[in-house]
């Protein structure tokens, strides 16, 4: 049935490199004034961090379709939750 | 359906219920047929307590005059009813006793994925009440259920702390037991049996658990949030120290909202199961009934705002919700009509479960068509914080959920204690209590509509009328919840021994002895058919 | 066979689907950890977004250092943690072993590092509440800050007790010999939690260090 994959410790000693070149980087790119853009980079070098750990530390690159299912639902009731709750907090804080 | 056949009721020799005795053997067991019973036996008790709480408020509300209670202990009343009966009965209510019983039978499985996890929500349930119960014998809280901030947070003298911890604590066992079902209907139903051979039960039963797995969890940090609130001042929901108390009602609903359909969405799974079974009939438009399931699990996320019409939340927030909210009763009617047109030229036999699944059928629709007065954006204006919204939600939870409940409980009682309840007491005590629901709430509806405010001991005595008929229609709702307790006990004893079968009705949780082994199946069953393959022809053998 | 009739639960049918089970469900438990920190991420955004200024002036008061070291630290123990998820694969018990409890004194450090910030903030009136002192334009939104950065972190170290508690019973289950190449469900499954924990930190580390820290 699932043969498991094995990951060679290359890979992880890879994903490993990029987490620490990622962490430098969001501490670099903060030094930048970039005004509202600061933080939009700073969330996109954290996605592809936690993609890199999803995929390869967690193995969801080799798992079951539903592990996928749930993960993206994670993601997308998350997003609702932020953004349908925040836009209104600040639509009203701001009057 | 009166008389099954007699030889081949004997009960079986050993079945889950006889195969070990003692008290270590029920509080340390994994059966998930005995877990359900130990939750059976807690929600009733927590049923008991919320009625207690309900039948102080209509007394009180039985004169004008606040004469019964001082308004705090009144808010007292209202808040304790609502925590214990929303929390500790409605949330846990189906899935817990029925669900834990049922969907491992009913997909052909020997227990749920994790036994340990399941018995340990029971205990994670029954921590949750220990707390809860502490915090109303020291003197109770006054919140409202709802726990709004800043009053819970900063004002409230009462004991929120304790009542806080209960329900936070609680939201775990819920957790636990979505958790189990959703691996459970993923990876372990028997061989042949598809997503679209499944029981409907199946389907609402999964739909539960969702939302139960992605809402309880933002209640949870809400409600942890308030705590901390209370034990460090900080101000993450006081508008004093610049937070934003509307933040908590977001929060809170985005959970709340989605479980009324925790409460709702087991009992339709009930009533597709009953009302298939006592009309002979397979169900009009399965797939229809299963999706409108999944399409009101994810749709109750999108309207939690309809809540907060008049909390100042933003206008367009406000115009949002309220459109999203109507969409909710495409779903919810498809479901009262797929039910409709199954009964239609039908067989229908007018056993006990049958009149509850109709007085559900009938009930929810009134509950689901005043929701969309409650969900136009004008109209709540006028009818916020009222009767009418104490009316609708009551003919929701009550009329809905709570008479799908206790069909389902009359439909597998056979199955769960191997012995037939008394039918003639049974049909009567349904009729009684759908009397007894409507003449206490139908009244609020109109009370609600002119104009007067819930949560207060007094009103003016133009009121008088109307309030006393729902007490009055309390009190027959009383007597009717009273009689199932008694001969259910009783038929524990002297019932006549149902046959695994007595209803000859489908489904895999039929095909094993009543009461059934431990582990449910002699050997796993193979499944060839689709669900409800029930023939008119059959009608012969019956008679 | 006897090594599967210790290992399969009776409930499952085969190693495989309670294999499966058991990876299924940890990915729907993080589900509703993900909603559960998410009811902090949505008010932060909220409020950072709304008191720009009073939230870059609390985030300057925050170690930039400790917080940076902290978040080395986190990944290397989440390298770690893959490290001992893929010794169980081979069945190298020793491995396992030594991975294992580098992941835990890993995690150790973090709470150590932790508890000495939590200290600083005590001590420079950081902590919200009556005590709570800031020298700035506006104190009251700092607070507010304070209160995210607190409830954030407190409930990220939480997550972090907790998981070097489940490391160190999956290690003496190990040292037992519990584990082989065809049963290592607990491992894996105490992995994910682990990796999950470090992706919550992902977010917070940008999030509540470096908001102001411009030029």
């Amino acid at each position: 049935m699932s043969h498991d994959h094995i990951v060679s410790p290359k890979l992880y000693l890879g994903v490993l490199a990029i987490l620490l070149v990622g962490t430098a980087l969001t501490v670099a790119a903060a030094r930048v004034d970039l005004g509202g853009l600061n933080i939009v980079v700073a969330m996109s070098i954290a996605v592809v961090k936690a993609s890199f750990v999803v995929l390869y530390f967690m193995h969801l690159k080799y798992s079951h379709r539903l592990n996928w299912v749930f993960g993206a639902a994670a993601m997308l009731w998350l997003a609702l939750l932020i953004g349908l709750t925040s836009t209104d907090v600040i639509a009203r804080l701001t009057e | 359906m009166n008389a099954a056949p007699p030889a081949a009721n004997a009960m079986p020799k050993v079945h889950y219920l006889n195969v070990d005795y003692g008290i270590r053997s029920w509080l340390f067991t994994i059966d998930h047929k005995r877990i359900a019973l130990l939750y059976l036996g807690s929600i009733t008790l927590f049923f008991v307590l919320g009625g207690l709480f309900a039948t102080a408020i209509r007394l009180e509300l039985l004169t004008p005059a606040g004469d019964l209670f001082e308004s705090e202990t009144y808010n007292k009343m209202f808040t304790m009813h609502g925590v214990v009966m929303i929390f500790f009965f409605l949330i846990p209510s189906i899935p817990a006793t029925l669900g834990n019983f049922l969907v491992p039978m009913m997909i052909g499985a020997r227990d749920l994925a994790f036994p340990r996890i399941n018995l340990l929500s029971w205990y994670i349930y029954t921590l949750g009440g220990l707390f809860t119960l502490f915090a109303i014998l020291s003197g109770g809280v006054d919140t409202g259920w709802t726990f709004y901030t800043p009053y819970s947070s900063t004002y409230s003298n009462t004991n929120v702390m304790a009542t806080a911890v209960g329900v936070f604590i609680l939201g775990f066992s819920s957790i636990l037991t979505g958790f189990n079902f959703i691996i459970t209907i993923h990876k372990m139903r028997a061989p042949g049996l598809t997503w679209f051979r499944l029981p409907l039960f199946i389907w609402a039963h999964y739909a539960t658990s969702v939302i139960m797995i992605l809402g309880t969890p933002v209640v949870a940090i809400a409600i942890a949030l308030v705590g901390l609130e209370r034990l460090f001042h900080i101000g993450i929901f006081n508008p004093a120290l610049g937070g934003d108390p509307v933040l908590f009602q977001h929060l809170f609903w985005f959970y709340s909202h989605p479980a009324v359909y925790i409460m709702i969405l087991p009992s339709m799974g009930v009533i597709s199961e009953i009302v298939c079974c006592f009309s002979r009939k397979k169900i009009f438009g399965y797939s229809f009934v299963a999706f409108s399931s999944i399409a009101i699990a994810l749709l109750g996320f999108l309207v939690w705002g309809h809540h907060m019409f008049v909390s100042s939340q933003s206008m367009y927030a406000g115009m949002v919700f309220s459109i999203l909210s109507f969409l909710v009763a495409i779903p919810s009617a498809v479901k009262v009509f797929n039910w409709t047109a199954t009964m239609y030229k039908g067989s229908v036999m007018y056993n006990a479960p049958m009149l509850y699944a109709m007085g559900f059928i009938g009930l929810f629709t009134m509950g689901g068509l005043t929701g969309l007065f409650l969900s136009t954006l004008a109209t709540d204006v006028h009818l916020h914080d009222t009767y009418f919204v104490v009316a609708h939600f009551h003919y929701i939870m009550v009329g809905g959920a709570l008479m799908g409940y206790l069909g389902g409980i009359h439909f597998w009682w056979p199955k769960i204690s191997g012995r037939l309840y008394p039918e003639a007491w049974a049909r009567f005590s349904a009729l009684i209590i759908f009397v007894g629901f409507n003449l206490t709430f139908f009244p609020q509806f109109i009370l609600g509509y002119l104009g007067m405010p819930r949560r207060y001991h007094a009103y003016p005595p133009e009121f008088q009328v109307l309030n006393v008929m729902s007490t009055a229609g309390a009190s027959i709702l009383a007597v009717g919840y009273a009689i199932p307790l008694i001969y259910l006990f009783w038929s524990l004893r002297y019932g006549p021994a149902a046959g695994p079968n007595p209803w000859q009705a489908k489904g895999l949780e039929w095909q094993t002895s009543s009461p059934p082994p431990t582990h449910n199946f002699p050997e796993t069953p193979v499944v060839t058919e689709e669900a409800y393959e029930y023939y008119p022809g059959a009608e012969a053998e019956r008679v | 066979m006897s090594d599967q009739a210790t290992t399969l639960a009776p409930q499952f049918e085969g190693l495989a689907q309670q294999k499966e089970s058991a990876i299924f469900g940890m990915w729907v438990f993080l589900v509703t950890e993900v909603m559960f920190f998410g009811g902090m991420f949505a008010g932060y955004t909220a409020y950072r977004y709304r008191f720009h200024e009073a939230f870059t002036a609390g985030s300057d008061h925050l170690n930039l250092l400790l917080g940076g070291v902290n978040t080395a630290v986190l990944i290397l123990s989440s390298f770690t943690m893959a490290m001992a998820v893929h010794s169980a694969q081979l069945n190298r018990r020793r491995a396992l072993i030594v991975f294992l409890v580098l992941t835990m004194l890993l995690g150790s450090t973090f709470l150590g590092i932790k508890a000495v910030e939590y200290s600083h903030k005590f001590h420079e009136h950081l902590l919200p509440g009556p005590a709570f002192q800031f020298e700035g334009a506006d104190p009251q939104h700092a607070q507010l800050f304070f209160s995210f950065y607190f409830a954030m972190t407190g409930f990220h170290a939480l997550h972090m007790v907790i998981g070097v508690a489940l490391l160190a019973i999956m290690t003496w289950f190990a040292w037992r010999g519990r584990f082989s190449a065809e049963y290592y469900n607990p491992i894996e499954v105490s992995g994910l939690y682990w990796h999950f924990v470090d992706i919550v930190w992902i977010f917070l580390f940008p999030l509540l260090y470096l908001v102001g820290h411009h030029g």
